[in-house]
């Protein structure tokens, strides 16, 4: 995915010259394209978020359309009042890219790894957050994000994620993304637990429940449309996401549910990662085995949830 | 448009600084306002700014090519609003509405809510780093404007200060200039001794800048200093620190850090207004 950022990226830049790429030190050769072609417009502002931030800030005042990238512990986790002020109060158009946001570098501890990227950036008024679920995704989010008049976050993984798209998908900001239809049950999932989200369906397909499978890449805006359908629709709504169950996904959708003046009829069931920190080492696959996000636990839980509901 | 033909001597410019600081004193009493003695040691290096340095539009405030100009201090917005005032931004009479209920006229000052107002501030340590995307964004763009930045001396306890303090120079913006109100106090104490700031000019000197030191209630100086430093451009960003006294121009609130949260009184209004020679 990040490649995918790095290609579509210098691809824009050619096009449009108000792009300008600012990067925290990380990912060693992997500008060295856009360097080349527009070294004006690349800088490495060093292991400085909170200055890299305002520093975006500035530059979008002045017309351009900055892209901000390092891992999201640290544009987003280090830089939070940089972003609410500079970026989101000015409603200044300059996209985040995290890097590894979720589970993704677990391997690295605790501070590389951010269960808590969505909620922050959620929280704040006139952002724009989205978990693409692959390369093909996060190459339409960059280009979407481009349209958009305020700060924009995006989430992506690293590298070698697995790719549910086979082409473009028609990608909009706020609008999910059908990737496979069913009758029985709507599992909504965001970000880079998409594969593992599909191989669950299938496993749930396996034993007679059919799934209608969404990358809900768009957390803010919700997609109010699709989400009014599901829960009318289906007995069960479930979201997956490697995310906090504070403020992620799930918890924007229990807040929508919850401000909806008649009860939707269909059961809200939320999967992510529980209230607290990792405190060894352990790799993505290990993590995401420890917090029941793989497809077997996916689909075993979503069946125990499912036959008390239907 | 440069501005020392906007003023015709230095006693003028004494004389519209004193006019400024009666104002400011008078709104901070009717407004109730605080951050009184911070507002008052940098007025001298606003009016040397906008009335002898920096070339802006006021009936344009959104030309290309002005100067830009960050009040990084945001807590000395009464100062800036009553200088932008005074310079054509906007009638002098609106800053009366300052920090009233639904004011657009706000305690640190908001972007777009004010015509000259160029970045939110308030929260300090931001304005230096939005500066320094405003003076990459001219290089970028081969514009020719300059970036001002006014900080405090308290504000430089802020680490992000000191991020920006390596970015400025290793991008070479000679187009940056930051000025520091060094009144040598914040809001609880000196301010060298709750952070270890001086020697400032030898730190910033240190991280790549061309630093200089002068008296921020010189105005004279200071316009000759800015003005050297803006026309002969060097690739090193700038930084002036401007020695100021905190609360100046009224003895009573001179370097008396009370001032930074005290709200005059309406007699105290009456004797400052006295001592500043404004009725």
């Amino acid at each position: 995915m990040r490649d995918a950022f790095s290609v579509e990226l210098t691809d824009l830049a050619g096009s449009d010259p108000r792009i300008v790429l600012l990067m925290g030190d990380i990912g060693n050769h992997m500008f060295d394209r856009f360097k080349e072609l527009y070294p004006d417009r690349f800088f490495n502002c060093g292991i400085a978020e909170s200055n890299m931030i305002s520093v975006a800030a500035g530059l979008a005042m002045n017309g351009f359309r900055p892209f901000v990238y390092t891992f999201s512990s640290f544009d987003v986790g280090r830089p939070f009042e940089q972003i609410r002020v500079d970026l989101a109060f000015q409603n200044l158009p300059v996209v985040i890219i995290g890097l590894g946001g979720g589970l993704t570098y677990s391997s690295l501890g605790p501070t590389h790894y951010i269960c808590e990227d969505l909620a922050i950036t959620r929280a704040l008024p006139h952002m724009t957050v989205v978990c693409p679920a692959d390369a093909v995704e996060t190459r339409a989010a960059i280009r979407a994000a481009l349209s958009e008049e305020g700060p924009v976050y995006i989430r992506i993984g690293k590298k070698n994620e697995p790719v549910i798209h086979k082409s473009l998908p028609d990608f909009v900001i706020g609008k999910g993304i059908t990737l496979e239809e069913g009758t029985d049950i709507c599992i909504l999932g965001t970000g880079t637990i998409l594969p593992a989200v599909i191989e669950a369906a299938h496993h749930l397909r396996e034993s007679g429940i059919k799934s209608w499978v969404v990358s809900f890449h768009t957390i803010k805006p919700l997609d109010a449309g699709l989400l009014e359908e599901a829960f009318s629709d289906y007995p069960l709504v479930v979201t997956v996401e490697e995310h906090s169950l504070i403020g992620g996904l799930g918890s924007a959708i229990a807040e929508w549910i919850s401000d909806q003046q008649i009860p939707p009829k269909g059961h809200l069931m939320r999967i992510g990662i529980p209230d607290e920190f990792l405190h060894y080492a352990v790799n993505q696959k290990t993590a995401r085995d420890i917090y029941s996000l793989t497809p077997d636990k996916l689909a075993e839980a979503v069946r125990v949830h499912y036959s008390k509901v239907r | 448009m440069t501005a020392r033909s906007l003023i015709p001597d230095e006693k003028a410019l004494e004389q519209l600084s004193s006019q400024i600081r009666a104002e400011i004193i008078e709104t901070a009493h009717k407004t109730e306002a605080m951050h009184l003695g911070g507002c008052l040691s940098c007025v001298d290096i606003l009016v040397a700014l906008y009335f002898g340095c920096m070339s802006v539009r006021p009936e344009e405030p959104d030309w290309q090519d002005r100067d830009r100009f960050i009040l990084s201090k945001g807590h000395a917005a009464l100062a800036w609003y009553t200088v932008l005032a005074h310079r054509g931004f906007f009638p002098v009479e609106q800053v009366l509405t300052f920090n009233k209920d639904k004011s657009l006229f706000t305690e640190h000052p908001v972007w777009k809510n004010i015509p000259g107002v160029e970045a939110t501030s308030g929260s300090l340590g931001h304005g230096l780093g939005i500066g320094s995307g405003m003076a990459l964004a001219a290089k970028i763009s081969k514009k020719s404007y300059r970036t001002f930045v006014l900080m405090s001396d308290g504000e430089c306890d802020e680490g992000s200060v000191w991020e920006s303090a390596l970015f400025a120079p290793t991008h070479s913006l000679g187009n940056l200039v930051a000025i520091i109100d060094y009144n040598k106090w914040q809001a609880c104490g000196r301010s060298n001794e709750i952070m270890h700031l001086s020697p400032l000019k030898q730190k910033f000197s240190a991280f790549g800048w061309a630093s200089y030191e002068v008296d921020g209630h010189d105005t004279g100086a200071m316009i000759d200093l800015f003005q050297s430093v803006i026309t002969s451009p060097e690739q090193r960003p700038v930084v002036i620190i401007a020695h100021t006294v905190k609360g100046k121009g009224v003895s009573f609130m001179e370097d008396d850090n009370n001032w930074h949260y005290r709200i005059p009184s309406a007699d105290e209004v009456v004797k400052a207004h006295q001592e500043l020679g404004i009725r």
